[in-house]
């Protein structure tokens, strides 16, 4: 019974770990699906072939469109193209009544943060990817997490609570420390408004 | 070193030249800020200590009586100190600074303590505090405006000469892949209202601009320049007693109308 006591220790450190690691984001977090089953890969692949831009528009003024208004669907998903369940879904309820589909926005940033997608893309030459990962790429639209406590969605904290990453090339979340470290490493202006308004 | 210049537009020093001799008072500068800047109707009890104008117009008089008498009118906000800015060095939880890139004093009312030592700092009378919550009219919360963020009660808040419309020129010129801004999409939001167009805004560096010829007449002048601290506000005026009364170094010298 010599070693009872470390093991203890170990066993109880193991599982608070787990808690704090496991759990707590759980507890965090409330999920919500999304209000329709969208894949952005039946999009940009083969099948359709589109680009990022093409729904996600940058305006001449240098204003961005965001999440695509329901016209752009109703452009190609007026009448059935596919014939799939998510497909009826849009156009029952979204298209023939003519209402904006609510969208739950993953990168939303609070009321206070000036973000311009302008500067972004055409300056700084990032690609779409470089801040949102493959979404791109997915099948199926995750749910939206949503922090309990600040509102906020969990893709501005990052998808790991202990903020490690082990994503390449990207950075993980969108937290103003992540906007200002890589200002400051590419020497652009890190003052305080010239990203809060 | 040369990346990072390619990385910036050139620095820039904005400014203002306000010409005393056409501001006939109307006040639309003060609406227009308000709009522009989210700042919410007064509350009924709201003093001019306790409400809220970026941008204020102060009414002076010669204190002669007719038909010697003569007013005069001077649209007074923050002055955009560029040397030992007064508001920077107290603020004790760096909330304030004067950016580099285009001489603006930035504000943070997010970083804010509301300790309100740099509206006892600034020599302008030009920071707010929010004494109250802003609270808007039905209806007329649609009417805001999405590129400026409305503040709480508890913090401080003055002129950024409408960020908003900086970012929304820089945004502009970077979607066109230009880096520097146009002159004419960066207008604050008084500069526009003014029916005389008595205020002229620009960069006081870029010696094309209007607002730097105008800030080198000799009818030019600033609010308290033995402090030294370098105001970006300029006034003009060819009536002497107008300049001796905004020059006045202490209220008391003001005859207010």
């Amino acid at each position: 019974m010599k070693h009872s006591g470390k093991i203890s220790f170990f066993a109880g450190f193991a599982v608070m770990l787990a808690v704090g690691w496991a759990g707590f984001p759980r507890l965090l977090y409330r999920g919500t699906p999304q209000p329709l089953s969208f894949s952005h890969k039946v999009h940009t692949g083969e099948k359709a072939g589109m680009k990022c831009e093409d729904c996600h528009v940058l305006r001449a003024s240098g204003s961005f469109g965001g999440v695509p208004a329901l016209e752009s669907c109703a452009g190609c998903h007026a009448a059935p193209m596919t014939g799939t369940a998510p497909e009826k879904r849009l156009i029952d309820n979204y298209v023939t009544p003519n209402r904006e589909i609510p969208w739950l926005i993953y990168s939303r940033q609070p009321d206070n943060v000036y973000f311009s997608h302008a500067n972004h893309i055409r300056l700084a030459k990032l690609a779409c990817k470089q801040c949102h990962g493959d979404h791109g790429d997915t099948d199926t639209l995750r749910p939206y997490q949503e922090d309990r406590v600040s509102g906020y969605s969990k893709d501005i904290w990052g998808s790991s609570i202990s903020r490690i990453s082990f994503g390449r090339g990207r950075r993980d979340g969108m937290r103003m420390d992540d906007c200002v470290s890589c200002h400051r490493e590419h020497k652009v202006s890190d003052s305080c408004l010239a990203c809060h308004k | 070193m040369s990346t990072t210049t390619a990385k910036n537009a050139k620095n820039a020093r904005y400014g203002m030249v306000i010409d005393l001799d056409r501001c006939n008072g109307c006040g639309a500068c003060m609406v227009a800020c308000a709009v522009e800047n989210n700042v919410p109707p007064a509350q009924a009890k709201a003093t001019a200590r306790t409400g809220i104008t970026w941008m204020r117009v102060e009414n002076v008089a010669n204190g002669a009586s007719f038909p010697e008498h003569r007013t005069a009118f001077i649209p007074i906000m923050c002055q955009q100190c560029g040397e030992e800015t007064p508001c920077v060095s107290v603020c004790p939880q760096q909330a304030v600074e004067v950016d580099p890139k285009t001489g603006i004093v930035d504000q943070m009312p997010q970083r804010c303590l509301g300790c309100r030592y740099c509206m006892a700092a600034c020599p302008y009378h030009a920071r707010y505090f929010n004494w109250w919550d802003p609270e808007w009219p039905a209806g007329m919360e649609k009417a805001l405006n999405p590129e400026v963020a409305p503040r709480m009660r508890g913090v401080v808040e003055k002129c950024n000469f409408c960020h908003g419309r900086y970012h929304a020129a820089k945004a502009k010129a970077a979607a066109a892949g230009r880096r520097d801004i146009d002159p004419a999409d960066y207008q604050p939001a008084c500069v526009e209202a003014c029916p005389t167009r008595a205020i002229v805004f620009g960069d006081l560096d870029d010696r094309s601009s209007q607002a730097a010829q105008l800030a080198k007449s000799p009818d030019a002048f600033r609010l308290l320049p033995k402090l030294g601290t370098e105001p970006k506000i300029y006034y003009l005026t060819r009536r002497p007693w107008v300049r001796e009364i905004a020059s006045a170094s202490s209220p008391a010298e003001v005859r207010r109308g």
